[in-house]
């Protein structure tokens, strides 16, 4: 059952991915891009982070991609154009991921011992649980993440401000 | 293995035969659809009627004894109309918008606990779902529900349309972080997220260990209403329909079942809006009298009382829903966004902080 739910949503996540790069259209690369993300939520679901499952989708599928949709939306952008370019990147761009994938693939399989594992479905962590780690003992990488944050949305606010 | 899982949660249980429980589950789903749909048409009803009393006139009448049937008639000429489909408009995205959006709205229904933890043969009957993380899942599935709306504006090709969803867009994302933060002194004083323990904190003594009273969340209360009403797009905050501007906003292209869905799926939102707000902030099905009240009648009638009080509280949502339509005009746009971030947001905040610091001192 679980593994029948990982393998329906893993080919979900790589298809939307895949889909992602062959639409000309940015709203359709858009759309492909929320159903990686969805589908990546059903796979933390899967190895019981549930409220990291939540988190993504709220925030990623249902804020961060509308702002993006928003934006496509607004400013009307139609097909893309093919250039020679984007021949180049095709010619480089699938033997660099290839060759990623590769290392990732190796690093992992070789680390697999010290990485440690997590079994489908085998066990929940709580809400309650995973506060506790980000608030005591990830204390100070929490708060420097969310400074960062800040210190994007203000930049963003003056470069906005300038423009008057 | 889902029943196994259901188990473990529930820790109580310890044989549960896996057809009963796919069988109950099944028909529980069928059941609280079947219900929720024709609850969403009589709203239709209930509003036509009671804004036709607001402004002094009947209101559908001529269906059935007192208008009963209209939702039937007004379904069936629904169904029956031809299916237009405007020649430039983008096919697959204007399709499925008018399916998202209604998707979305009801599935939310699936993980609201409408009465007390009550077990026959191991499946808890007044809820389809009781998952640990209930109250995000509602917030994330109605963040999902804003692509059927902006998808429908975009893909119909339409200026009047296209505004309407980029307006609803707008609004929606906007015054999702204020009802997110309104929740979230509920939440603090629970601790947890899950929608029966957020109850169960309170029903001790009646009306007065509602959060609304008891907990000290009125302003939150005032900020989850103001907040739901934009979500759900409804006077005074219906700028994506605005008739005298937009036409009919972002559904103008769509007709018969298309439109249809469009329309249910908002009222589909306003009775999960109401649900919520009972849950989290009048004590869901919880007794206003607490244990004042003496148990009468057998265990069905003790069993089906506190889904009477859930669905009494969740009538007086939707009736408030009518009345403020009837009552209030149409915000400008920037009156709506400079309320929704200068004000709601703002307060929103303090509360959260205002609820920790008591909660941290006294909790």
């Amino acid at each position: 059952m679980h593994l029948a739910l990982f393998l329906i949503f893993g080919l979900l996540c790589i298809g939307g991915a895949l889909n992602l790069l062959l639409q000309r259209h940015p709203i359709n690369s858009a759309l492909s891009l929320i159903v990686v993300m969805s589908s990546l939520s059903v796979l933390y679901l899967l190895l019981g982070a549930e409220f990291l499952a939540l988190a993504q989708i709220i925030v990623y599928s249902g804020a961060i991609m509308v702002l993006f949709v928003f934006v496509i939306m607004l400013l009307n952008a139609g097909e893309e154009q093919r250039t020679h370019g984007s021949r180049a990147a095709y010619l480089a761009g699938i033997p660099g991921v290839l060759a990623l994938f590769a290392v990732l693939a190796s690093t992992f399989f070789t680390l697999r011992t010290n990485l440690g594992s997590a079994r489908l479905g085998s066990f929940l962590v709580s809400t309650g649980d995973l506060s506790r780690v980000l608030f005591r003992n990830l204390l100070l990488p929490f708060e420097v993440t969310s400074v960062l944050i800040l210190v994007a949305i203000l930049g963003a606010v003056v470069l906005a401000g300038k423009e008057q | 293995m889902c029943a196994q899982r259901n188990v473990r949660q529930s820790g109580n249980e310890t044989d549960v035969n896996i057809l009963i429980f796919v069988l109950l589950s099944l028909l529980k789903v069928v059941v609280v659809t079947v219900i929720f749909l024709t609850a969403v048409a009589y709203t239709v009803l209930l509003e036509r009627k009671l804004v036709g009393r607001i402004q002094n006139r009947w209101g559908p009448s001529r269906v059935g004894p007192f208008g009963l049937l209209q939702p039937l008639a007004d379904g069936l000429k629904l169904f029956l109309k031809e299916d237009l489909m405007p020649d430039a408009v983008e096919r697959p995205l204007f399709i499925l918008a008018p399916i998202i959006a209604l998707s979305c709205a009801l599935i939310s229904i699936g993980v609201i606990p409408f009465g007390e933890n009550i077990r026959w043969h191991g499946v808890d009957m007044f809820q389809i779902a009781d998952l640990n993380i209930g109250l995000l899942v509602i917030l994330g599935v109605t963040s999902i529900g804003v692509y059927g709306i902006a998808l429908s504006g975009w893909s119909s090709n339409n200026k009047y349309s296209l505004l309407g969803s980029l307006r609803s867009t707008a609004q929606m994302i906007s015054y999702e972080l204020a009802l997110g933060l309104s929740v979230i002194g509920v939440v603090l004083r629970t601790g947890s997220l899950r929608l029966r323990d957020i109850v169960n904190v309170q029903n001790t003594h009646g009306m007065l260990s509602w959060n609304v009273f008891g907990g000290l969340q009125l302003i939150a209360f005032f900020i989850y209403l103001t907040a739901a009403f934009a979500e759900t797009n409804r006077t005074p905050f219906d700028l994506p329909e605005a008739e005298s501007e937009l036409t009919a906003g972002y559904h103008t292209e769509y007709s018969s079942m298309k439109f249809a869905m469009f329309f249910m799926a908002e009222y589909a939102n306003m009775i999960t809006v109401g649900c919520v707000a009972t849950l989290l902030f009048l004590g869901g099905w919880s007794s206003p009298f607490g244990h004042l009240l003496p148990a009468f009648g057998g265990p069905i009638v003790q069993a089906l009382l506190p889904v009477l009080w859930f669905v009494g509280k969740v009538f007086c949502f939707l009736f408030l829903y009518v009345w403020v339509r009837g009552t209030l005009p149409r915000f400008r746009y920037d009156q709506l966004m400079g309320f929704g971030w200068k004000f709601l947001l703002p307060v929103a905040i303090a509360n959260v902080m205002a609820t920790s610091l008591v909660l941290a001192f006294h909790g």
